[in-house]
């Protein structure tokens, strides 16, 4: 199998990259790029450990085709904080105390801000419908949906101050 | 022993910094997506390395050709059994686990391993393997494995049934002396624990009530996301380097030193930042396979695990089945407790069966009591250590008989608990006496807790669940440098997994009275402090804690040895409070308070690098003992159970950050709601794990379950200089009970067989309705 | 002369004595001298018990002193998750 070419945006910034035919994106940004912010957990679309956005829609990394990025928008947990800002979930996150061993950290990011986006105003049980696609195994999730919540009060909050 | 008189410099009652909760160290790096686990890690040429695994529960290796897959382009290193010689000393059981000989013992086994140049070669070199298996009759359920005529997996394991046929044990049933002559003969059954005091006989004959059940609970996975992963550097002059998510580095250091047969000095091993263990990483399986290629091809080689081979073969806990009695009196004293326990502990002996018996009945004061285990190879992966291993079985088992006794007297289920509850001067079901411990603290307080005066609706239960764990100490060994500024540096060597980094640079603060931000803890190698155990049995805020304090008080000796030797006063005149060294009294003298920064910048003129030093093989960890309170919804219709609230009250002694102790607590709960409720390992007739995967080994997701309410008790341990008791593994003793019994209340039948998925739930309800029916 | 308990499965390795009284000054003196008082404990003790001093554990055998005052427990091998 030759390999191709492809040419993306992640995080905001023009990459290229070459890859096998059958490679993951997960293994393209980890393995090729060095960007292992995104962990694999199962490598079959259950955990959650590896998402990711491609064209701000949610997807695990692990089950798209590296080749199938090109042309598109990918948004890791490399690109989440604004320089030495962090995004308010990542702040609520160290504040709640929702992580313990962290592995699951940063698709929860992710995924929580996808959520966010789409909905600013989540109730409890639509933070974790939407967060049922990410395993954590630590925490019980009972601070991480404390976390979500808590940004997005926050959040809103911060929306009508800019406004 | 310094550590006795030290020790009743007594428990602080008023805490600065210790109870508060700051930002743990590593968490910028962890929601930033910088930390770096295992996989994480690479080096300069590196390789990567596959396991070829057994595809038969049971199965005799005739033969392994490797010849093609060593030709194909790529490939750099062969390896299977061969290539791990045993040494003289070595674990053959951790050897045989890591490469099969001989023999295939189940489905997973690893067999051979390739390195190259990338997995997708890898991956083909696994296929040009060409092994010829004779495929050999299996057995992976307990109480089959257990029988005599069951397919014995080593022959060196015998037993002498005849013993268990003058009990009339279930497995020997039907069986008699003339086809099963006494003395020993190859079994499965490797070991018969006994553990109790008192005449149980006598008490049941006291009983007014008597409750016996028969329970079963399948094997779960440890489920940490992470994958077991590992980097391997080993020299050609023989120095290596491995660098690997494990929750005891110095463990792996000298496990593959004996099972490689290198000189410990020559490796060196550093712990990544670890996704989750909970006990499952607490042994080697690829380290050593990644060590010996790496030595074959003499390149750094990355070994990762998939989630298929984590969960064929590693882990999962021993599946059980038991029996349980319990008698008491019609006012609720409990006359006397009987258990069997059979603990299925996969490929190898080494079930936690002995400490499931020990923990059965420890909640309770009991003067007749007595407790059988027995320890049983099947074709299943070789068991693995997970959170308070052995015990949220029998508290399943033995909560339920309590909860059904509470029943059946009309009791309240708190109230028969108090009633019977271990205490200070208890001598406890397993032997040893009780120090202060907390039960009837957690008791009482989950008793006033608002979730316990909720009304229930219809289809709706309550349970109720005690459980307790002794928690471990153990060697431990840390240093803190006083660095230039005048800031800290904590070097511990025990892998942090919930964040003891936070607790250790909290408790090193207070002793010093300086802000919390000012320490940094970091996971030293192996190459860089003396030895610790493994990061297991809740050892690590107790043990490394207390390490930690003493490491600091000898810190601040030295601190105040030094800012005599500027004053011209004697050492003793020289009191540290608040930050600073002070002169201790009005006759010392009248000298400004040194602080660390002022002491760190004249450190090179009064004697050179300030540390504090400090090493133990640590006692004096106290018991922690929970009660969990639960409600649930079971749906007549799917059978699907819905956790409506959940409370968790537990002793943690001291807390030292609350918001881990809390997610301790939250996280044993949820694990345990997976065990009660979803999580099994479902074996086929072929012998082979059908669920290996996230999709259908289901843990518990966030939809799951609802908030976790949670009650932090703190009775102090006296063994530790702040009260600290361990936390990790209680909090996964009572929940398999407590959901249970919420459950049975629910149906009105008494659950016995975990996991309640929705097809047994419907099963028993259907059973229910024939049986009213009739 | 310490008094040292053992569990069932010791006691039943012991041959059903679950009492003993043995010299030691220390814990590893404590198994030394079971050991030799009964032979027949002396692979269990070997291969490495647990003991519980005033109710605090020792996964193993140290110099730990010992007085007679001392409760003493010996428990089988233990380990954690």
């Amino acid at each position: 199998m030759s390999s191709v070419h492809v040419s993306t945006m992640i995080n905001g910034d023009e990459v290229d990259f070459v890859c096998r035919p059958d490679e993951s994106l997960l293994d393209v940004l980890r393995d090729r790029l060095g960007m292992t912010g995104s962990k694999e957990g199962c490598g079959t679309g259950d955990c959650g450990a590896c998402s990711v956005t491609l064209d701000g829609r949610l997807v695990c990394s692990c089950l798209v085709l590296g080749a199938e990025a090109g042309g598109h928008e990918i948004e890791t947990i490399e690109g989440m904080a604004d320089g030495e800002d962090l995004h308010p979930l990542q702040q609520k996150f160290l504040d709640h105390a929702a992580l313990q061993c962290g592995i699951c950290t940063p698709g929860f990011l992710i995924a929580a801000k996808n959520l966010l986006e789409n909905n600013p105003n989540p109730t409890e049980t639509e933070v974790r419908y939407w967060l049922a696609g990410n395993l954590c195994r630590c925490t019980g999730y009972d601070k991480i949906v404390r976390a979500v919540m808590d940004a997005a009060k926050d959040m809103r909050k911060g929306h009508r101050n800019a406004a | 022993m310094p550590l006795d008189s030290e020790n009743k410099t007594i428990v602080p009652t008023e805490f600065k910094t210790v109870g508060t909760r700051p930002v743990r160290p590593d968490g910028m790096d962890k929601v930033t997506g910088r930390a770096r686990f295992g996989a994480d890690m690479s080096a300069p040429g590196m390789l990567v390395g596959a396991i070829l695994r057994s595809p038969h529960a049971h199965a005799r290796i005739r033969k392994i050709d490797t010849s093609k897959a060593e030709a194909l382009a790529g490939v750099k290193a062969v390896i299977t059994s061969k290539d791990l010689k045993a040494q003289p000393g070595c674990d053959m059981d951790i050897l045989v686990n890591v490469m099969a000989r001989g023999k295939a013992l189940y489905d997973g086994h690893a067999v051979a391993a390739v390195a190259a140049v990338d997995m997708s070669v890898a991956r083909k070199a696994l296929k040009l393997i060409e092994i010829d298996y004779k495929v050999l009759p299996h057995v992976t359920d307990v109480d089959e494995a257990m029988k005599p005529d069951a397919p014995v997996l080593h022959k060196h394991i015998e037993h002498d049934y005849h013993q268990d046929m003058l009990e009339t044990a279930d497995h020997v049933k039907g069986k008699n002396e003339k086809t099963l002559p006494p003395g020993k003969r190859p079994s499965n059954i490797a070991g018969r624990y006994q553990f109790g005091h008192g005449d149980p006989k006598k008490g049941f004959r006291e009983a007014d009530v008597i409750v016996e059940h028969e329970f079963k609970t399948e094997a779960t996975h440890q489920g940490y996301i992470e994958p077991h992963a590992c980097l391997a550097n080993v020299s050609s002059d023989g120095w290596a380097e491995l660098w690997v998510c494990t929750q005891g580095h110095f463990m792996v250091r000298d496990t593959c030193a004996s099972l490689l047969g290198l000189d410990v000095s020559r490796l060196r091993v550093t712990a990544s930042e670890i996704g989750g263990g909970f006990g499952g990483k607490t042994t080697v399986f690829i380290e050593p396979v990644a060590l010996a290629l790496s030595r074959k091809a003499g390149r750094p080689v990355k070994v990762v695990m998939s989630r298929d081979e984590v969960f064929r073969a590693t882990g999962p806990t021993s599946s059980a089945s038991m029996k349980v009695r319990i008698g008491a009196k019609r006012d609720g004293t409990f006359t006397a407790a009987e258990a069997i326990l059979k603990y299925q502990g996969g490929a190898f002996p080494g079930s936690p069966v002995e400490m499931g018996a020990m923990t059965a009945f420890a909640c309770y004061d009991l003067k007749d009591v007595k407790i059988v285990g027995y320890d049983v190879v099947t074709n299943r992966p070789k068991q693995a250590a997970y959170r308070a291993p052995g015990a949220p079985m029998s508290a399943f088992a033995v909560e339920g008989c309590v909860g059904e006794l509470a029943e059946k007297l009309g009791m309240d289920a708190i109230d028969i608990r108090l009633k019977n509850a271990a205490k200070e001067g208890t001598v406890s079901s397993y032997g040893p006496t009780f120090g202060p411990v907390g039960l009837v603290e957690t008791l009482e307080a989950a008793k006033k807790h608002k979730n316990y005066k909720v009304k229930l609706g219809k289809n709706q239960g309550r349970g109720v669940a005690s459980g307790f764990w002794f928690n471990f100490a153990g060697q431990t060994c840390t240093t803190i440098n006083l660095n230039i500024d005048g800031t800290l540096g904590l070097a511990v060597g025990t892998p942090d997994i919930g964040g003891s980094r936070a607790s250790m640079c909290l408790m090193a603060a207070e002793e010093l009275g300086i802000p919390y931000d000012q320490v940094r803890t970091i996971i030293a190698d192996t190459s860089s402090l003396g030895y610790n155990d493994v990061t297991d049995g809740s050892r690590v805020t107790f043990a490394s804690g207390l390490a930690t304090i003493y490491a600091t008080r000898d810190l601040k000796a030295k601190l105040c040895a030094r800012a005599a030797t500027i004053w011209g006063i004697p050492e003793e005149a020289v009191d540290w409070e608040n930050g600073a060294a002070r002169p201790a009294g009005a006759n010392a003298g009248n000298f400004d308070p040194l602080t660390l920064a002022d002491l760190a910048e004249q450190a090179a003129a009064t004697g050179g690098p300030v540390a504090g030093h400090y090493e133990v093989n640590a006692d004096g960890a106290g018991p922690s003992f929970a009660t969990h309170v639960v409600d649930v919804e079971v749906d007549p219709e799917t059978g699907a159970t819905e956790v409506l609230r959940y409370l968790v009250v537990q002793d943690a002694g001291k807390a030292v950050h609350p918001s881990y102790v809390e997610g301790q607590f939250q996280g044993g709960a949820v694990q345990g709601i997976g065990w009660v409720l979803n999580e099994e390992y479902i074996y086929g007739e072929d012998g082979r794990l059908q669920n290996p995967g996230f999709l259908d080994y289901r843990i518990p997701v966030c939809s799951d379950v609802p908030m976790i309410d949670t009650v932090i008790v703190e009775v102090p341990n006296p063994g530790h200089p702040y009260g600290v008791r361990g936390v990790g593994e209680t909090s996964i003793v009572p929940p398999l009970a407590a959901v249970a019994n919420a459950v049975s209340a629910a149906m009105g039948v008494r659950a016995t067989t975990l996991p309640m998925s929705p097809p047994k739930i419907l099963a028993a309800l259907n059973n229910k309705m024939r049986q009213a029916a009739d | 002369m310490l008094l040292v308990k053992l569990g069932g499965s010791l006691a039943g390795q012991a041959g059903g004595q679950t009492e003993f009284h043995v010299e030691g000054r220390n814990v590893i003196e404590m198994l030394r001298n079971l050991g030799e008082l009964c032979p027949a404990l002396k692979p269990v003790l070997e291969k490495g018990v647990t003991v519980s001093v005033d109710g605090r554990l020792q996964r193993e055998a140290t110099y730990h002193p010992l007085t007679p005052d001392n409760e003493i427990f010996l428990l089988p091998r233990m380990a954690g998750g």
